[in-house]
Parts: structure tokens; sequence; C-alpha cells
């Protein structure tokens, strides 16, 4: 049996799952705050968040985050008292508490990162929670648990212990030979039990105290030590420590000073808690490693199913009567289990929307601006994956939105808008992707200070003319801010050419829709997951692709009188009296040796969540099948139409189709596409070589 | 997927007397490999594995010396000609060819090269700088010279020759 | 023959600690994240002493132990609270609920050792 207690080292492999844990308390910290700002709390309400800070603060004490601690303890104080009032918390206090939960959130951060806020700068903030007390009760030092110091002392001594315990020792499990165990340990000691009180059988009473003792024990170890190990039964017993042998000034016949225990009120039982509001459910915590190799996993089995369609595919259909039907239920379980497993990797959103309001509070008051923010679809879920990635991007649009778009509250007055200025975060599922919406009731972009800029830079021909779509389009790009100083807040330039690259590596898209004087809406539109896809393939040339189901409204090969010709666009087909656009994949991916004739090949009719209808161009179907997602960013870079790649069931990588870039791309717009390897001015490129 | 048969053979350079010294530091390793008659090195350590040539899947609008992308158990690699990255033509590829996986930084990718020769060893003081060439271009990812008898190495840094791409506005997914 | 422990609270974190201090002491850990839960897995398994937490949603500190020990079973099993210095009524309500001990955090692990030998050797 191993006998020592883990060192510092072993304490240190916890400090993450403590972190996690803190994130998670804050997390239900403001959630809980948020329900008493909306009226909807309850007392349980208040013990909830007690019991967050508590939390924050116990294991904040074990790894010795000593400023996290002095504050939580505060906090905590404060809150000990709320909880125990009638009143449920208001306005004003409600703010000093999201006041302090920001502090605390700070210096957990501090705790983790080794760099916290700057000294002192809780000291305001916790005075006037301790203020906020009433009566103020001084700072109950924190100091843990130490070892008895013990002056010492060579050469034993005697003493002679009496102890008479009561019922309660016993009700309470307490065992005297432990007690008389322990004390073994310290030296010599010898034990009288004095069995005077016991009383006839026939009135025993077998939870009475019956027994007492005398010990008597030599040993070196000082008073404190004795009285320790009576420590839990001090208050329910009668003690008695005598020192024998030499004459300690006023040390004999002292008897063990009672534990001050505060009269108790009666308090009411608080009874088995109430479920905390909206969040009974039962879950499990689980790694995310384990699940991220099961998605991986599925993903390989995917892949494996695909090649065994193929296999089977190619063997006479006799040779093995129930490989066909087998592998199609194989398929359906597979789905089934793929869309499972991506469950359980899904999260709400709102891990990432929480932090927003913080954000909005602080920096709306660094800029002297009052601003409201509304948070929708939190709920909403998606691939934890994706939202890991949204908190900077988010972050960069509401501080712009904040920044840029809000203006100062007497120029809203004096545009008859609102002092207060709204922003809406909004996420909703559509048609198979998240779209997460940041918009703002400000002044919308400033489009000839864009144009001008753009121009400026070199980035727009000077007598091109631009719609107002294409101009605000203009803000993605790198190098572009009409910010006329550098603000802190948002920065220079480094801005929304960096959210853009952050959203599309996701797989994402992200516009803008601007209305001067009215105000700004930023859209993002991102996959529901970045692991698996319905597709169907397609063969141009000798390559493959993949579009993506979602996207595929028909398919069909047209007839030469429905397909017409324009003037500057190419050509269109007429569907049922409409007409859809054409796109060839084959000259948009410069492949050769593809079908050119339209009649001779497929029909693809897409669509996607930003672009109208058209129709993609290919040589033929291959067919349906469920694709694993891979990443050309990982190694490669992002490459315009194309949302990334998959391994085929012949092991050859194929190209999956971004059906709403690829019209962008097919119509060149220059201005637009991120072309990898786009050389800088002054550097020679080398002469375009056939792709094969 | 079938290995080439290469005979690797080790050697190591020795300062030559009275030569420029280049930088003083522990024996470092490299991998070379040829493109027509000229000798190419690279930092072993940062040599994954050796392959033959397998069909790639292009990449639009990718430039002339990103062949496209394999499959490399699972994960998607470029291909990068050297051949055509070092301006000197392009490679027509046949299962003879070779294609060296290395892992700069968090990045994988292939280099498409004619045939690897050797591992050799190289103290620091043995490799020469790189005399003036034409374009900047050229000296940037080279890391210098090392003579091995009557062979002539070109040392390649391939951190700044995928860094170097990166600059040019390649989306570094990796970094983020 | 290892004594078994059970934890409870709701602190993952202190779960963890705990667990992994005990058991490289040489005794077995159970863990429940509150009051109710720990009675649950007292139906199925048994335990030889008990560390609870006393601020826990569901069935706190106090509730557990009081449950504890108007149950024969387990009137006679030691249990420790996990206290705070500032907290001295909840510690009392602890005590005259019958628990046999306490531990105040934070605590090294040592402590909890010794405190945890002391009542379950």
């Amino acid at each position: 049996m191993q006998d020592q207690a883990p060192g510092k080292q072993a304490i240190e492999t916890f400090r993450a799952t403590y972190f996690e844990e803190c994130a998670e308390l804050l997390d239900a910290l403001y959630q809980h705050i948020s329900t008493l700002e909306q009226g909807q709390g309850d007392p349980e309400t208040v013990h909830a968040i007690f019991r967050c800070v508590h939390s924050i603060k116990g294991g904040g004490g074990a790894f010795g985050f000593d400023r996290l601690v002095a504050f939580a303890h505060v906090f905590e104080a404060l809150l000990d008292k709320l909880r125990d009032g009638k009143i449920l918390p208001e306005r004003e206090m409600l703010q000093l508490m999201l006041r302090a939960s920001d502090m605390l959130a700070d210096l957990v951060a501090g705790a983790r990162l080794a760099e916290g806020p700057a000294a002192g700068a809780e000291d305001s903030l916790r005075a006037l929670l301790a203020g906020m007390m009433g009566d103020s009760k001084p700072e109950t030092s924190l100091v843990p648990d130490a070892e008895a110091a013990s002056a010492p002392v060579s050469t034993a001594r005697r003493w002679r212990i009496r102890f008479v315990p009561h019922a309660a020792v016993y009700a309470s499990a307490n065992e005297p030979l432990l007690i008389f165990r322990e004390l073994a340990r310290l030296g010599n000691l010898i034990v009288h039990t004095d069995l005077s009180r016991l009383p006839d059988l026939a009135v025993f009473e077998p939870t009475e105290a019956y027994l007492f003792w005398t010990l008597d024990l030599e040993t070196a170890e000082p008073r404190e030590r004795i009285e320790e190990a009576f420590e839990f039964v001090a208050d329910d017993s009668d003690i008695l420590i005598e020192s024998v042998n030499h004459e300690e000034p006023g040390s004999a016949a002292a008897p063990m000073p009672a534990a001050a225990t505060p009269a108790s009120e009666a308090r009411a039982d608080p009874g088995p808690g109430v479920a905390e509001p909206g969040r009974e459910t039962r879950s499990i915590r689980v790694d995310v490693e384990k699940v991220d190799r099961l998605v991986n996993l599925v993903g390989e089995l995917v892949i494996t199913q695909a090649m065994l369609v193929q296999f089977g595919g190619s063997l006479p259909p006799e040779t093995c009567p129930g490989l066909t039907g087998g592998l199609e239920t194989l398929s359906q379980h597979l789905r089934e289990l793929q869309e499972g497993v991506m469950a359980i990797r899904a999260q709400p959103v709102r891990s990432v929307f929480s932090r927003m309001p913080r954000l909005v509070r602080e920096v709306s008051a660094q800029l002297g601006k009052t601003v409201r923010l509304a948070v929708t679809g939190e709920g909403t879920e998606i691939d934890k994956t994706v939202i890991e990635q949204l908190a900077d991007p988010l972050t960069h649009l509401l501080r712009n939105a904040l920044d840029h778009g809000i203006e100062p509250p007497h120029e809203r007055e004096a545009r008859n808008k609102p002092k207060q200025g709204a922003i809406h975060l909004s996420a909703e599922h559509r048609s198979g992707r998240i779209v997460i919406e940041v918009s703002d009731d400000g002044r919308g972009i400033d489009r000839p200070k864009v144009l001008a800029k753009a121009r400026q830079n070199g980035l727009v021909p000077v007598e091109a003319i631009l719609s107002s779509d294409e101009i605000d389009d203009l803000i993605f790009r790198p190098g572009l801010t009409t910010a006329d100083e550098v603000s802190a807040i948002s920065g220079r330039g480094v801005g929304m050419d960096v959210v853009r690259r952050n959203i599309q590596s996701l797989g994402g898209r992200i516009a803008v829709s601007s209305s001067p004087g009215v105000g700004c809406r930023f859209t993002l539109s991102l996959p529901l997951t970045l692991a698996i896809l319905d597709g169907m393939s397609v063969a141009v040339g000798q390559e493959t692709y993949i579009i993506p189901l979602t996207n595929i409204m028909e398919s069909l090969r047209p007839v030469p009188r429905d397909l017409h010709p324009v003037v500057g666009r190419g050509h269109v087909l007429s569907i049922r009296g409409e007409y859809v656009p054409l796109l060839f994949l084959h000259e948009v991916f410069g492949v050769s040796g593809a079908e050119t004739d339209a009649c001779c090949g497929i029909v693809v009719v897409v669509e996607s969540d930003r672009t109208g209808r058209f129709g993609i161009v290919v040589d033929e179907m291959l067919g349906q099948q469920q694709v694993v997602v891979k990443s050309l960013e990982a190694n490669y870079g992002s490459v315009d139409g194309i949302g990334g790649a998959t391994i085929l069931g012949n092991g050859r990588v194929a190209l999956i189709l971004d059906v709403a870039r690829l019209q962008g791309v097919a119509n060149g717009a220059a201005a637009r596409s991120a072309v990898p390897f786009a050389p800088a001015p002054g550097r020679q490129i080398l002469p375009a070589a056939p792709i094969h | 997927m079938s290995t080439p048969q290469t005979s690797v053979r080790s050697s190591t350079a020795i300062a030559p007397p009275g030569g420029e010294v280049a930088g003083t530091g522990p024996i470092q390793q490299f991998i070379t490999f040829t493109l027509g008659t000229e000798e190419y090195g690279v930092d072993i350590m940062m040599v994954r594995e050796i392959k033959g040539w397998t069909a790639t899947t292009a990449l639009p609008k990718a430039p002339p010396h990103v062949r496209g992308v394999i499959n490399l158990r699972g994960v998607i690699v470029p291909i990068h000609d050297l051949r055509a990255r070092f301006d000197m033509g392009t490679t027509t590829p046949t299962p003879t060819h070779v294609v060296i996986i290395v892992q700069t930084g968090a990045r994988t990718s292939g280099l498409l090269v004619d045939a690897v020769s050797d591992i050799i060893s190289i103290e620091p003081e043995a490799v020469r700088p790189v005399p003036e060439m034409g374009t900047p271009a050229d000296e940037q990812y080279l890391d210098g010279l090392v003579a091995l008898g009557e062979r002539m190495v070109t040392l390649v840094s391939l951190e700044r020759l995928f860094s170097l791409e990166a600059g040019i506005g390649l989306t570094d997914a990796a970094t983020h | 023959m290892r004594k078994r422990v059970l934890i409870v609270d709701d602190s993952k974190t202190m779960r963890d600690m705990v667990a992994f201090t005990l058991r490289n002491a040489g005794f077995d850990v159970i863990e429940a994240e509150d009051g109710q839960k720990a009675l649950g897995t007292l139906r199925t398994t048994s335990a030889d002493l008990t560390i609870t937490d006393l601020n826990m949603p569901n069935l706190d500190g106090i509730g557990l132990i009081r449950s504890l020990r108007a149950d024969p079973r387990h009137r006679g099993m030691p249990i420790l609270m996990l206290t705070t210095e500032s907290d001295p009524a909840k510690k009392a309500d602890g005590r005259s609920a019958g628990a046999t001990g306490w531990i105040v955090k934070p605590f090294s692990p040592d402590k909890l050792i010794e405190v945890a030998r002391k009542v379950c050797p």
C-alpha cells in the first residue's frame, strides 16, 4: 500500500479539468444572472449562483490561486447572505454581480495563463462587495489547514486525559478506539476504562454513552497534537487534558475549549434541492478525443463501405446474391450511426454566444455608447469543431459593429434613433447549413469612403463602376479600413479579410448587407458538420467531382431546342419555362478531354443558400454516395469553388464542389475569389502550363 | 505502390581547407535527390517517407508546379513538382519517379523528384553560401552548397520553400 | 482489505483530486455528484467512509448526512464533510445532523489522507 500523498506534479494533471469546470461554472453563472435579470428566477437560482462561485473558489484553493480565492471568497460571502434573504436581487445588485462575475472570470483566466489582471484591479470591487454585506465581517484568512505548529519539545511529557463522550459521539459514528489508536501513535499510552456508569442490561440503551476513560500518555508531542486527536468529538464530550510532571503556567486542569459553535438559529431544513431550473438533463462527460476518434472511425467506415460497394458492383450479380441487400442495409445503418455520432459532437452555439454580452458591455462602456445585445437561437446545435473557431470572427464582428456601426448617443438622437443602439446576434439552421447573423442598427457602411479607399489601394480600377453590393463586399479585402484613427478596439486592417478567411477555412461564407443610416447585417453560413457529406459523384474528363446532395435540385440531359446561347453570358437552359444559366465545369476548372456539348452530357441543376439556380454541365453522373470530407486547407489551402476533398472507394482523391462559390468563380469575379498563389506585385510568375 | 529500388549510401562532407565557414554546430543529415543532372539535399529530419509516383487529382487554378493532391493513408497531400518550382521545366512523371513526403511544421507535402540518391552527413563548416544569381527568389530557399568529392549538392530549406508560398497568398489554415 | 470511500461533490475537479489522492493511499474510491446520487449508489454498493461537500444541488450535504444517519444500514458509517472557513453555521448543521468529522477546504493531499485514516483506518 503506497503511503505517500501525490506530489504537486500529480495535482497539476487536474488543472485542466478545473479550468474546464470553471468555464462551465462561469457560463452557468451568467445564465442564472440573466434569468434573474429577466425576472424569471427564484430562490433556487440564487443558490445555484452561490454554488458556482463556491466551486470555483474551492478548486482554486487547492491549486493555490490565492488571488482568485480571495476575491471569490468575498463574492461568495455576499451571495451567501443573498441566498438567505427573502428578496431576490434586483437591478443594482445584479449589475454588481455581473461585474463581480466579470472580475472572477478574469481572475480565472489570469490563473490559467499565469498572467492576470493588474495587481489590485479587483480591490475596489472587492471592497464594494464587502461593503454590501452591511455588517463588516472581517475577511477570514484562508490559510490552508496547516499542521499545528509544534514548538520543538525534546523531552517527553506525561499527560493525563479524561475523556467522557456523550451519546452524540456515537451517533456521529465516531469511535473512541480510533482516537486511542491515534494517541498511541504519539507515544506510550495506557487506557483505563471506567465502567461505573454501565447500567443493568434491562435498562441498557444501545445509543447511550456509558463508558468513559482515563488515559495516561507519555509523549514528546505538544498539547495541540493531543487535542487534535479529539478534534471531532470535542464538542460532544467532556475532555480534560492535564500535564502531569511539569508545571505549565495555567495549563493544569485546563479543560479543552469547546469549539465555538454559534447559536444555531432554527434554520429550515433546505431539504432536497429543487432541480436547477432548465437544466435537468442526464448527461455524462466524455473526452473530446474519444468523440473525435469515433467520428474519424465512422468516416473510415463510410469509405470502406464505398469500396465494398464498388467491389460488389464489379462482381456478376449471381455470385453473391445477398451481397447487394446486405450492403444496402449496412449503408442505412452507417447513415444512422453517422448521424448519431455527429449529434454527440454537436453543441449549442450558446457556448460561444455566451461570451458576447460581456464583450458588448465592456466595449460599449469604453466607447461611451449604450448598446443592447439581443441573442436568439443559442440552442442551435453545431459541430464542436466549428464552434471553437467561431469565437474570433464573432468577436471581431461585434467589435466592429460597436466601433464603426453604432453611432454615439448624440448622433443617434440627431437621427431620431433611440439613444440605445441595438445589436442582434442569431443562429438558425437553414437548408442544411447554420446561418449566423450579426446585425446592428447603426450607420451602415460608408460606401463612398470604402470605394475611395479601395481605389487608393489599387484594388479597384478608377473607372470601374460597382454596384452597392459589390462596394460593400470590398470591406473583406485586406488593408481596407476607413477608420480615421486606428482604434484600439478593432485595430487597423486586421479586419474583415481575416474574418472571411477564418470562416472560409471552415467551409463557410460571410456576406454583408448594408443600408446607409439604417444598419448593417453580416450573414455567416457554415456547414453543419465538417466531417461527412451526402454527395453525387460526377465525371468531367478524367476527373471525378462530388456535388453535395443538399445543393442538387434535379438533373437532366438537355435537348438542343432548350439550349439558348446568350450574348456575353454563355448558355442558358430552358426548364419548364424558366431560364437557368449553365456552367461548364471543364471550362471553370480547366479539365481537358471533357464533354463540351451539353446535350451529350448531363446538366445538374443546383442551388445554394446564396446563389440562385444554375446548371452544372458534366460528362456523366456516377452515383450517389456518402463521402468523408477531408481538409484541403491542412496541407494546401483553400481553393475557390472547392469545398474540400474526399477519398473515393478506389483510393483516389475527388474534389467536392462548393456550389455557392462556383458561380462566382465562373463569372471570373476576381475581386472576390481568393486565388492561391496570386502573385504579389513585382514577383514573376511562371508561364501557365497545362494541368496534366 | 512500388517503392523504387534505391541504394542509399552514406557520405560525410568534411570542411574544405581554407573554405568559408558557413556556420558551426552539430553534423546534420540530408537526403539527396536528383533533378536531371543537378543534385539537391533536404534535411532528413523533415522527411517522413519516400514513395513512388501515383497519379494525382488536379487542383483547379493551381500554380503549375502543384501537380495536384494524393491520398496518403487518409490525408490529402499536395504534390509539388520541384523541377517546375525551380523554374527548370516540368516533370513528366513515370512510375520510376519518386515522391518525397516531407513535413514542415503542421503541413505535409510531397516533392516530385527524379530519383533519390543518398543520405549525407554534413558538418556546418562544409556548407558554402549560394553565389549571387539573378532572381532574388532563388536565394531565399537555398541554404547553401556542399561539395562531395566530384559532386555539388545544393541544400534546400524546406521551411523557406513553403513559407514563401504562404507569403504569396496561400491561405494557411494551419496557423489559424 | 481495502476500505472504500464514497466522495460526494458536484465539482469534478474535487472528486478527481480526492479519488486520486485516496487511491494512492490505498483506498477504493467511488463517486457521486450530489446527495441524491450518493444515496442511489449506496443502495447497491457499500462504502466504509463517505466524504461529502455541503453545497450541492438535488440533495445537499446536510440532507445526505441526515438521510444516512436515519438509515440503519448507514447509521454507523463515518461521514466527513468538506467545509469552508466562511460557513461555520453550515458546519454546525452538519455536525448536528451527525457528521463524524470535517476537512476544511482548501486541504492538502496529506491532510485528506490523515483525516480519512483517522476515522476509517
